[in-house]
């Protein structure tokens, strides 16, 4: 009787909290087209989450793209398939690898600050003095941050996806053996504009969950550091499951026929 | 001007606030004293709004404080908060002119840096303090700046939440001279929450006692030494013995 008494707690804390977080959704869409609109703290963080974070996709994207073109000779040589390197590259990196990548990098960096940062706005009373200032912090703070992320991580993950068929490209041409006119072509000829659609589509889910769950859990903090830091690691948790289950759902609305 | 009315606030099984009745008539600096947890932050930030009371009403003018327009509510108020509260984003010059640049009042930036470096003169700080990040500031040059920003946009009326804490007590004696000073000088309604007697006897024209949940005392700064109150005249004199538990 305990142990259901348990998972019963537990499922009901888990629903009340994504009622908690859809809420918190809705009350950011509510002010999104409200006025006033702060112009400068947007262009911050189209900065901030944009421009800072290309080095890190960049990166994670260029290693795995050639990591998938290896993967893929060397299992596509079990049944004389290694000529699918371009095109499953390809595949792989604009419809899955490319914007899940991006999604859980911009998780790790964009979530993570963001809900340290205000975690410790709200500890030391900056949440409170914006109040107090006629500013209302869902403007001021989550507004700017969620929109910069809709608008840019669809830009990262294209550029995620270019950078990871570069990678699979280099490795291919350079160490496989591939031609690299014929490379390009099979990639060109395979991609269809439905795959680049889903991925950037799937860039902006990304990264709206990735701010707004920086945002919610850094207006929910707890007190002092601890608070701060179970701020920061529950924002990051929830982001990357987020993602990944937004993902599985989203490639399922878009692939199933 | 700020009437409070039976005025309640629980957090769980800890009843904070148990009916509150304070008075502050319009131009009075009025210092509310009590122990560190006895909820003397709360009872400023429900005037706010920044905390929602479970029962009583707060009234501004005679105007129910939650009602109405908020912006317009709050726009008569200048806050210091404990810690300064500084946007460690912003350089300071923009921390002091922030209410003045963005929504009714604003102003052009021109404008808006001049008027924060004319508040940041009036508490004492050099025009080059301006430019710099609130972390490159020392406590007392923070506690400044939050001063400055609370009366930059010179408002009718000014909370003070532990102006001295922290701060050395030469640096408290400024704080206390400069908060006076501008007190007198602007003409505002203050309500300043404190457990440092100098600051009392500083900034106070009269003092209210909180102690558990409930206005213990209240009257005229120069009664409080003899006003025979048990509770006010162990915190008064700082003294372990007494009705107030020394282990809380």
């Amino acid at each position: 009787m305990s142990s259901i008494a348990h998972i019963g707690a537990a499922t009901l804390a888990m629903l009340a909290a994504i009622g908690r977080i859809a809420i918190f959704a809705g009350q950011t869409a509510s002010h999104l087209i409200r006025p006033p609109f702060y112009f400068k703290e947007f262009a911050q963080q189209l900065l901030q989450i944009g421009y800072f974070s290309l080095p890190v996709v960049g990166l994670t994207t260029i290693f795995t793209g050639g990591a998938l073109a290896l993967q893929i000779y060397a299992g596509g040589a079990r049944f004389n398939a290694e000529a699918v390197v371009p095109q499953i590259v390809a595949i792989g990196m604009v419809r899955e690898l490319g914007p899940v990548l991006v999604g859980l990098m911009i998780a790790a960096r964009v979530t993570s600050s963001i809900a340290a940062e205000i975690a410790t706005m709200k500890v030391t009373e900056q949440l409170d003095a914006l109040v107090t200032l006629s500013t209302h912090p869902m403007k001021y703070l989550t507004v700017p941050r969620v929109l910069a992320a809709l608008i840019v991580v669809p830009l990262l993950t294209g550029i995620g996806d270019i950078i990871g068929i570069l990678g699979g490209f280099l490795v291919a041409t350079k160490t496989l053996g591939f031609n690299e006119a014929a490379y390009l072509q099979n990639t060109a000829d395979f991609l269809q504009t439905s795959d680049i659609l889903s991925s950037l589509a799937k860039g902006a889910v990304f990264g709206t969950i990735a701010a707004l769950m920086g945002c919610y859990y850094g207006m929910n903090s707890g007190r002092g550091a601890q608070g701060v830091g179970a701020a920061t690691k529950a924002s990051v948790q929830a982001a990357a499951i987020l993602i990944l289950a937004a993902n599985f759902i989203l490639t399922g609305v878009f692939f199933s026929a | 001007m700020i009437r409070l009315t039976d005025v309640k606030k629980s957090f769980g099984p800890n009843h904070v606030l148990r009916g509150i009745n304070l008075h502050v008539p319009k131009g009075e600096s009025m210092v509310v004293i009590g122990g560190s947890g006895t909820g003397k932050s709360i009872l400023i930030k429900s005037v706010l709004g920044l905390v929602t009371p479970d029962a009583g009403t707060i009234e501004v003018d005679g105007k129910d404080a939650t009602k109405g327009d908020r912006d317009a509510f709050l726009a008569r108020f200048g806050m210091l908060f404990q810690g300064g509260a500084l946007f460690d984003s912003l350089p300071v010059w923009q921390n002091v002119s922030f209410r003045l640049m963005r929504g009714a009042l604003k102003r052009p930036k021109e404008e808006a840096r001049e008027i924060a470096i004319e508040k940041l003169r009036r508490v004492g700080l050099k025009p080059d303090v301006a430019d710099r990040l609130p972390a490159e500031l020392s406590g007392g040059m923070q506690k400044r700046v939050g001063l400055a920003r609370a009366i930059a946009a010179e408002p009718e009326i000014i909370f003070f939440d532990e102006p001295t804490t922290g701060l050395d007590p030469i640096m408290s004696g400024v704080i206390n001279d400069l908060i006076r000073e501008i007190v007198t000088e602007m003409g505002a309604t203050t309500m300043t929450i404190t457990h440092d007697m100098s600051s009392v006897r500083t900034i106070a024209d009269k003092v209210a006692m909180l102690q558990d949940g409930v206005i213990q005392w209240t009257g005229p700064v120069g009664e409080m030494d003899s006003a025979g109150d048990p509770y006010l005249n162990q915190f008064v004199t700082g003294s372990a013995e007494g009705p107030i538990e020394a282990v809380r």
